[in-house]
């Protein structure tokens, strides 16, 4: 479980983020939502200490993340594994090297066992046959795929995603967010992912986060977005046209 | 919970990749610009001497110390600021701007040790070796322009190079390979590691490495040639 407290962000004069308090829960998939430009990436960076906040305590179970030192962290982030949102895979590097390279610089496992493990792990992503092409070689897709596995080969407890579905068609989409899904449930991973998504938060939204101009606009689960009153909810889920009129044409079946 | 430490075992590996990159990648330039310089060195002392009484054979023995002394070890290093350090900066900008370097951080990787580390290693290593052989190719050089345009014998030639020879001098050249590598590299690495913005300001940090680190090598060549003479 990850648990932010009244965390605050400026950039200058610019206040991106003006005191969040939530929590991420363990075995879900938590979502952190809003427009462009809402702050998103910087509060997930806040979280794996990219960024330090201005003020407020980001907490890892019982251990307050915010006051430990470059080394401390450390021992944190060997149980983290983030996907970035243009996958940061390393160029020079084969697919199977990307996903091996935890591997190859945090563990003593020999040249087999980390074999073995890079292809359980790109069978789990649903991606083999492509160990030896470059990042450059591969889809947009598929460079997702190669940065899920590289974030989970080393079996993390948590796990952040950038916006996994941005440049994507929606059936690849679907799939990403569906193989995270899994992911996550099957090793019960603390998992927190941003999206500007609709999909995704009907798909996966098990604990929604909508940040609004800096602040925390509504937390619930996906089964509550449709019911939910919050005006800022609803302008977020239904900002297209199409989506309007499909909401509208079911309250006028419902009224009926 | 534990920390698991880095393995060596990468940064040796990711250093021995710079050094091919380096190395390899410079031998042509290298050769080429030296053999050049070296020629024109031969022909443009031959020129000065004319019919004065001083002997030929000054001519092989000036090219070889003027190479090694200063032509070798500046401008091979010129030449790589123009071609490592913007390659180096270009390299971890990119990185940079592409979360990469955010992805080392995150997995728990020291990512000023691993990234800048193993460059500078490789270029301490391999720039020296660059400048020994741009020395060489600069008496070949002088004395292919000398032998083929009959500016003097090539027993005259040959009598030059072995003329007055001071091992010191090897040293100067080599002191001076250390810190004009250490320079270009350190500077590129800066240029690349803090970039922020997008491709117009990943292009700056790619000519401000270049050009900073023509400065200093200037600067730093002007500072040794009164410590060191
Ligand atoms: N390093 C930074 N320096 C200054 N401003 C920043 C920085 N990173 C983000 N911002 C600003 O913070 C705001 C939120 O950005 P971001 O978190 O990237 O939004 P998104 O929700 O789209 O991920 C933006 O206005 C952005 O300009
Ligand atoms: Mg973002």
């Amino acid at each position: 479980m990850i648990r932010i407290e009244d965390i605050k962000k400026q950039f200058g004069d610019q206040e991106v983020l003006k005191g969040i308090s939530t929590v991420f829960e363990k075995g879900k998939t938590n979502l952190i939502i809003g427009k462009s430009g809402a702050g998103k990436t910087v509060m997930l960076k806040i979280l794996v200490g990219l960024i330090q906040p201005t003020s407020g305590i980001v907490w890892y179970g019982d251990t307050n993340f915010s006051a430990l030192n470059t080394k401390q962290r450390k021992a944190i982030r060997t149980e983290m594994g983030m996907l970035f949102q243009g996958s940061a895979l390393f160029d020079s590097m084969s697919v199977e090297e990307n996903v091996r390279f935890p591997l190859d610089m945090f563990t003593n496992l020999t040249k087999k066992e980390k074999e073995i493990k890079v292809d359980k792990t790109l069978e789990r992503v649903e991606l083999t046959g492509s160990n030896n092409k470059y990042p450059s070689e591969v889809s947009g897709g598929m460079q997702k795929r190669v940065g899920i596995a590289r974030a989970i080969i080393l079996d993390p407890k948590y796990l952040f995603c950038d916006e996994p579905n941005s440049g994507l068609d929606p059936t690849t989409s679907m799939k990403i967010d569906e193989l995270i899904r899994n992911i996550t449930a099957e090793n019960q991973i603390t998992t927190v992912i941003n999206t500007h998504d609709m999909n995704s938060v009907m798909e996966i939204g098990d604990n929604i986060n909508l940040v609004h101009l800096g602040e925390l606009a509504w937390v619930g689960t996906r089964h509550e977005v449709m019911t939910n009153k919050n005006e800022l909810l609803q302008d977020f889920i239904f900002a297209s046209p199409f989506l309007q009129r499909l909401r509208d044409a079911a309250n006028l079946n419902k009224n009926a | 919970m534990f920390s698991r430490p880095e393995k060596l075992s990468m940064y040796w590996k990711e250093t021995t990749r710079q050094m091919i990159d380096i190395g390899i990648g410079s031998l042509v330039i290298i050769g080429l610009v030296s053999v050049f310089i070296g020629a024109v060195t031969a022909i443009q002392f031959a020129y000065q001497l004319g019919s004065s009484s001083i002997p030929k054979y000054y001519i092989g023995y000036i090219v070889r110390d003027i190479m090694i002394i200063e032509l070798a070890p500046t401008f091979t290093c010129l030449a790589l600021a123009g071609k490592v350090g913007s390659n180096i900066a270009a390299e971890l900008g990119g990185m940079r701007q592409k979360e990469q370097i955010d992805a080392l951080e995150v997995m728990g990787v020291d990512t000023t040790a691993y990234l800048v580390l193993p460059k500078i290693i490789a270029a301490l290593t391999v720039i020296p070796m660059l400048v020994v052989l741009s020395a060489f190719m600069g008496m070949a050089g002088g004395y292919t322009a000398c032998t083929v345009g009959g500016l003097v014998s090539e027993a005259e030639f040959m009598q030059g190079l072995r003329a007055f020879f001071d091992p010191y001098n090897i040293w100067m050249m080599e002191i001076k390979a250390f810190v004009f590598a250490f320079l270009l590299t350190s500077i590129s690495c800066y240029q690349g590691f803090f970039v922020t913005g997008g491709s117009i300001e990943l292009g700056r940090a790619s000519t401000s490495a270049v050009v900073i680190s023509n400065i200093l090598i200037l600067l730093a060549d002007y500072v040794l040639a009164l410590i060191l003479t």
